[in-house]
């Protein structure tokens, strides 16, 4: 075969697949996409959780007689699984998976005066809703720096009021806290590309991953931020362990 | 029309007054040791502020239905005593009335204000800030450490900005979410604002003192009544101003050392 | 005396519509300018009051289209915690320096002042219409707050630093918002002190032939001591509104201390001082509760003299008053600061000026009363009004006895009761003032008379709603229902609720009262009845010109005047009243040189 041939097939098919990717979007794209699974654990005895005085608020004392409120800088499973750790990819995206927002809209929950995920991963300019559970008014706080381009706000939510519905411009790990009551702390952590949190064993999974070779971040709010190699075979799935030390 | 407008004036000046005269919204309770001064100095001004007012009220009332009708060739008459009695009466009626709340009140202004905490009155800390209120005790060293601005960190529950690593004094400092103080005990109240301002109420203690971002002021007081009691913020400090309270819990000695104890185990 | 050379005027009368009716240099005009623009920041304070006493009564109830004002504010129509503030902070600014400052002081005055005085302008006609634009401008600058992205600014009307001056960090509207309610502000000040100029060079230099200073009516006399208090208020309120700005967009920290710490962050602020703004402030804040008051004394003075058809006991102790209250008002500034963590020597040195103020204020009312006893005391709206000014003054008055003391503003300070307090002697009683001055001087600006029969009803609905809405408050205050609150979750605050209710039910009869007013004053407008040119037999210059007066206000024959401005029931005399211009020789007891 001629180069010139040759270079002819590679265009028209870089083309056809385009122009499929265009029309059928995700679709295309989903049928060839593997995934990266792992899990993340944190190294030794997990730290001691300073336990929360919500004396100020009878509603969230209240909702907390039997159990305690406590801090949730780490979360530790059992067999030494750490919560609330993001993993995304930094390195090697391309093409459509890496311009593409997500389109589930996740629920941020104002709960017994906690937060319901204490972190909410988020893709950038994907819609995500805050909603309230309880009989008390909070206020919704995030603090971005306003040079990413992402607008800072905070506003009330009485009991019962509707959810407000929010999204960021651009990735950035942003704290929202609560100032009615300063005790309430967390993250939303806006990424670019397919994302995933661990759970309460530490496990997690990134869906929707083309195949290539990435660098995947693991993010947690103390204990710092790990990267590791992975690839991932067309329809196959990719591996990556993380442990985290305690700080 | 200036008959019913005579009534009018009168019914509701009794009516004003008769919430008052029945208690029906009484002042909250007095718990403290020099609240009866100010009670007093109170109950002396509603007298003379009831008085004054019923009486102005009246005469407006009943000046308006008898000047109002006036007979044809009637002349206009002037006030016995003209300008001059008047004057003379506002200097000396008001004027002593005014001295003598003054002079009265400026005891009970004192005792709270220009006398200084007892030698042994406990020394207690309260922070205000966007919208709670934290109190932290000195703990068994009897001192309070340093505190630093930049290591305020809500996010990890050190509200003061202690540095307990470094700072001797702070290690055994016991911070709580609520004042709870022993009964007859004068407690000194050191406030400080970590952001803008905010004050201290509790009605029952007969207090109020504003809350000054960087100057810390201090008022003392003794609670003499055990119970539980809302501390409420009344300067406007942002979005969550009705928001911000806490509870002030007056306890036996034996309940405040078991609490105090409870605290110092959870920090 | 001044001779006929100052009423050189400097403007001819205008021909085009825009110079006669929008940039027009005619004080008459830009009176009704100023009027026009409080009856409209009037009505947009009374409909935030609504949203506010709403709120307060029943929280969760949804006002049909309110989230049209703010979708975030007001998400499913039921205002956010912010929001309430946010229409409080707009309510108190937009009713104290728009309605009170501009109605009874620059509208009225601007109208009067100069017929009052027997002069056929302003000395300074460019800078008396810049004032009112300016001042314009001024009220849009505020309103344009409701719609930037976070809204209005939320730190009440008192606007306490550090909370003013952090920037968006310290909640919603804190940051553009404040940035344009300081600009409003300092753009306000800047045109009531043009207005001073004039009306202080009006009322000493411009008098006509015979007008001595003691020949002034009282009104004169009250927009003259106002303005001079004006001059000094307001020129310190501006700077303070720049070093807030400044605060804001510089960089600087006047009312900033150091480490201050929001949201775990420290401030890049550092150096300034809180009680810094607190003193500028109230050092303008509280001549400006005089300002709004001292204006309707002078209006319910000449009203009541009018209609009681007998001049005040004495004319001299009234404006002695008024300006021993102007004097003093500088002196106590500080009652408003008792609990502010300023030294509590300090507050003593503050509650003694405060408690002495009483003197003149209670001379001010027993004059009126005195001066009523053996009145023919004409019953009419403008007369119901002032009395209903003088009770109102009465109530406001007493309760100020309670937060002149220190001791007692502990338990009181920051409370309902303060609220009640100022809302009567300051609020009802200026808006009161208003009314009784719109009543009386309609026939004379407009050339028509107002209904009777509907100004009686405004008045006695007015008056108990009045006393329904803000003497509850006082009790609210005594029982230690703290004030800026949107929402009453405290367990010694919950048993006061159904007050609240019955407060918010009052306001909204009261308020609709009100909307009888302005029927009554757009009917007459076009269809009352035509007005003569002195329908209450009243003695001072504007009764002895054209209704409505032509533009330089006397024709071409300038009036001289022979008597003091309240020749009533004169023993002897060819009527019961003798007008200033009247060259009648009188033999009567009171009358001034
Ligand atoms: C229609 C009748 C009115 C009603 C029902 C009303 C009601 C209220 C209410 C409920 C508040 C909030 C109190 C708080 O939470 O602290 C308030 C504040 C205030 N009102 Fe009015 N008001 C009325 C008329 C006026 C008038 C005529 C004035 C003119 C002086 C006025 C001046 C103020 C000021 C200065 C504040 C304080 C705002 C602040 O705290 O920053 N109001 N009013
Ligand atoms: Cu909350
Ligand atoms: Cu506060």
């Amino acid at each position: 075969m001629s180069k010139t041939k040759n270079f002819a097939v590679v265009l028209s098919a870089v083309v056809l697949v385009c122009c499929g990717a265009l029309i059928l979007g995700q679709k295309v794209n989903a049928a060839g996409e593997g995934k990266i699974t792992g899990t993340v654990k944190l190294d030794g005895t997990a730290p001691h959780m300073k336990g929360i005085d919500m004396g100020k608020d009878p509603f969230c004392s209240k909702a907390h007689a039997t159990d305690p409120g406590k801090m949730e800088t780490y979360v530790v499973g059992s067999g030494g699984g750490l919560e609330n750790v993001v993993l995304y990819i930094t390195e090697g995206l391309t093409g459509p998976a890496a311009s593409q927002t997500a389109t589930t809209e996740p629920v941020f929950d104002q709960k017994n005066c906690m937060y319901t995920p204490h972190v909410l991963a988020l893709d950038v300019d994907q819609k995500f809703k805050v909603t309230t559970s309880d009989q008390t008014t909070h206020n919704i706080h995030p603090l971005p720096n306003p040079m990413t381009g992402n607008i800072p706000w905070n506003q009330s939510q009485p009991p019962g009021a509707a959810p407000v519905e929010k999204s960021w411009k651009a990735p950035e790990v942003i704290p929202v806290q609560c100032n009615i009551h300063p005790w309430m702390h967390g993250w939303f952590v806006v990424v670019k590309g397919p994302y995933a949190t661990s759970d309460s064993n530490g496990a997690y999974t990134i869906n929707n991953v083309p195949p290539g070779s990435y660098t995947v971040t693991a993010w947690h709010e103390a204990a710092g931020t790990q990267t590791q190699k992975v690839t991932v075979a067309a329809g196959g799935s990719g591996s990556a362990n993380f442990t985290f030390k305690a700080k | 029309m200036a008959k019913i407008f005579a009534v009018v004036i009168i019914l509701i000046a009794i009516a004003s007054a008769v919430p008052i005269v029945m208690h029906w919204w009484p002042m909250p309770q007095d718990i403290s040791v020099h609240g009866t001064l100010i009670d007093e100095q109170y109950a002396d001004t509603m007298l003379e502020a009831g008085i004054s007012f019923l009486a102005s009220q009246f005469l407006l009332a009943f000046f308006i239905w008898k000047f109002s009708a006036p007979k044809p060739g009637e002349r206009v008459k002037n006030f016995p005593g003209g300008a001059a009695g008047l004057v003379a009466a506002a200097f000396l009626l008001v004027g002593t009335e005014v001295l003598a709340l003054g002079v009265f009140g400026t005891k009970a202004w004192a005792s709270v204000y220009l006398t200084p905490p007892a030698a042994n009155a406990m020394p207690v800390q309260v922070q205000a800030g966007q919208f709670a209120f934290y109190f932290r005790y000195p703990g068994p060293d009897g001192k309070f450490g340093p505190l630093h601005a930049d290591q305020i960190s809500e996010a990890n529950a050190n509200f003061f900005g202690l540095d307990t690593t470094h700072d001797q004094d702070s290690k055994d400092d016991i911070v709580a979410a609520e004042l709870a103080i022993p009964v007859n005990r004068e407690i000194h109240l050191l406030m400080h604002s970590k952001d803008v301002g905010h004050s201290f109420y509790v009605p029952e203690l007969r207090i109020q003192q504003d809350f000054v971002p960087g100057l810390d002021v201090t008022v003392h007081f003794t609670a003499t009544k055990i119970g539980k009691y809302e501390i409420v913020c009344t300067q406007l400090c942002g979005l969550g101003h009705y928001n911000m309270k806490a509870y002030l819990e007056v306890k036996s000695q034996e309940d405040y050392d078991a609490w105090i104890k409870q605290q110092a185990a959870l920090q | 005396m001044h001779d006929m050379s100052a009423h050189a005027v400097p403007h001819g009368a205008p021909t085009s519509f825009i110079r006669k009716h929008v940039f027009s240099l005619d004080h008459k005009v830009i009176g009704k300018q100023y009027y026009a623009l409080a009856l409209l920041a009037a009505l947009i304070g009374m409909a935030l009051s609504w949203i506010m006493r709403i709120h307060l009564g029943w929280g969760s109830f949804a006002i049909p289209g309110l989230h049209l004002l703010s979708s975030t504010g007001a998400p499913g129509n039921v205002l956010t915690p912010e929001y309430y503030l946010q229409l409080m902070t707009m309510h108190g600014t937009i009713m104290v320096f728009f309605v009170l400052t501009t109605a009874p002081f620059a509208a009225f005055g601007n109208f009067f002042l100069p017929i009052q005085t027997g002069a056929e302008d302003m000395p300074f006609p460019h800078f008396n219409m810049m004032s009112f634009w300016v001042t314009f401008v001024g009220f849009w600058v505020l309103i344009a707050s409701f719609f930037v992205a976070d809204g209005p600014t939320l730190g009440g009307w008192t606007q306490y630093a550090p909370l003013s001056a952090i920037g968006s960090v310290g909640g919603p509207g804190q940051g553009l918002g404040v940035v344009l309610w300081a600009t409003s502000i300092a753009i306000f000040c800047v045109g009531q002190l043009f207005g001073s100029l004039n009306f202080i060079t009006t009322t000493l230099d411009m008098r006509c032939k015979g007008m001595s200073l003691m020949r002034l009516p009282l009104t004169a006399w009250g927009w003259f001591i106002t303005s001079v208090m004006g001059l000094t208020a307001f020129a310190v309120l501006m700077p303070a509104c720049i070093l807030l700005i400044l605060d804001h967009v510089a960089g600087t920290s006047f009312f900033v201390a150091s480490n201050l710490v929001i949201n775990d962050q420290v401030l890049p602020h550092s150096g300034g001082s809180t009680l810094l703004w607190q003193h500028l402030f109230w050092f303008f804040g509280h001549p400006e509760v005089y300002i709004a008051i001292v204006p309707g004394m002078g209006i319910v003075s000449h009203v009541l003299i009018t209609n009681m058809r007998k001049p005040m006991l004495s004319h001299r102790v009234l404006i002695y008053s008024m300006a021993a209250l102007a004097v003093l008002s500088y002196m106590v500034y500080g009652h408003h600061m008792f609990v502010s963590g300023m030294n509590p020597i300090s507050s003593l040195v503050f509650s003694f000026p405060t408690l002495v103020i009483t003197i003149p204020s209670t001379i001010v009312v027993l004059m009126w009363l005195g001066s009523l006893y053996g009145s023919k005391l004409r019953i009419n709206s403008a007369s119901l009004f002032a009395l209903g000014f003088v009770s109102m003054f009465i109530s406001g008055g007493v309760s100020g006895f309670f937060l002149a003391q220190p001791s007692i503003d502990i338990m009181l300070h920051a409370t309902y009761f303060v609220v009640g307090h100022f809302h009567l002697v300051m609020g009802v009683a200026a808006m009161f003032g208003i009314f009784a001055g719109t009543y009386f001087w309609f026939p004379k600006m407009t050339g028509r008379m107002m209904n009777e029969t509907l100004g009686k009803a405004h008045f006695i609905l007015s008056f108990i709603g009045a006393y329904c809405i803000f003497m509850p408050f006082h009790y609210l205050g005594i029982a230690g229902n703290v004030r800026r609150y949107q929402a009453f979750t405290d367990d010694y605050l919950i048993p006061l609720i159904p007050v609240h209710k019955f407060i918010t039910v009052a306001a909204l009869v009261t308020g609709f009262a009100q909307l009888i007013f302005v029927y009554n004053l757009i009917h007459s407008r076009f269809k009352g009845a035509i007005a003569s040119d002195n329908p209450w037999q009243g003695t001072s210059l504007e009764w002895s010109t054209a209704t409505p007066p032509p533009h330089n206000n006397f024709g071409d024959k300038m009036p001289v005047v022979y008597h003091d401005p309240y020749q009533y029931s004169v023993e002897g005399a060819s009527a019961d009243f003798i007008m200033q211009t009247s060259p009648e020789k009188i033999n009567s007891p009171n009358e001034e040189k």
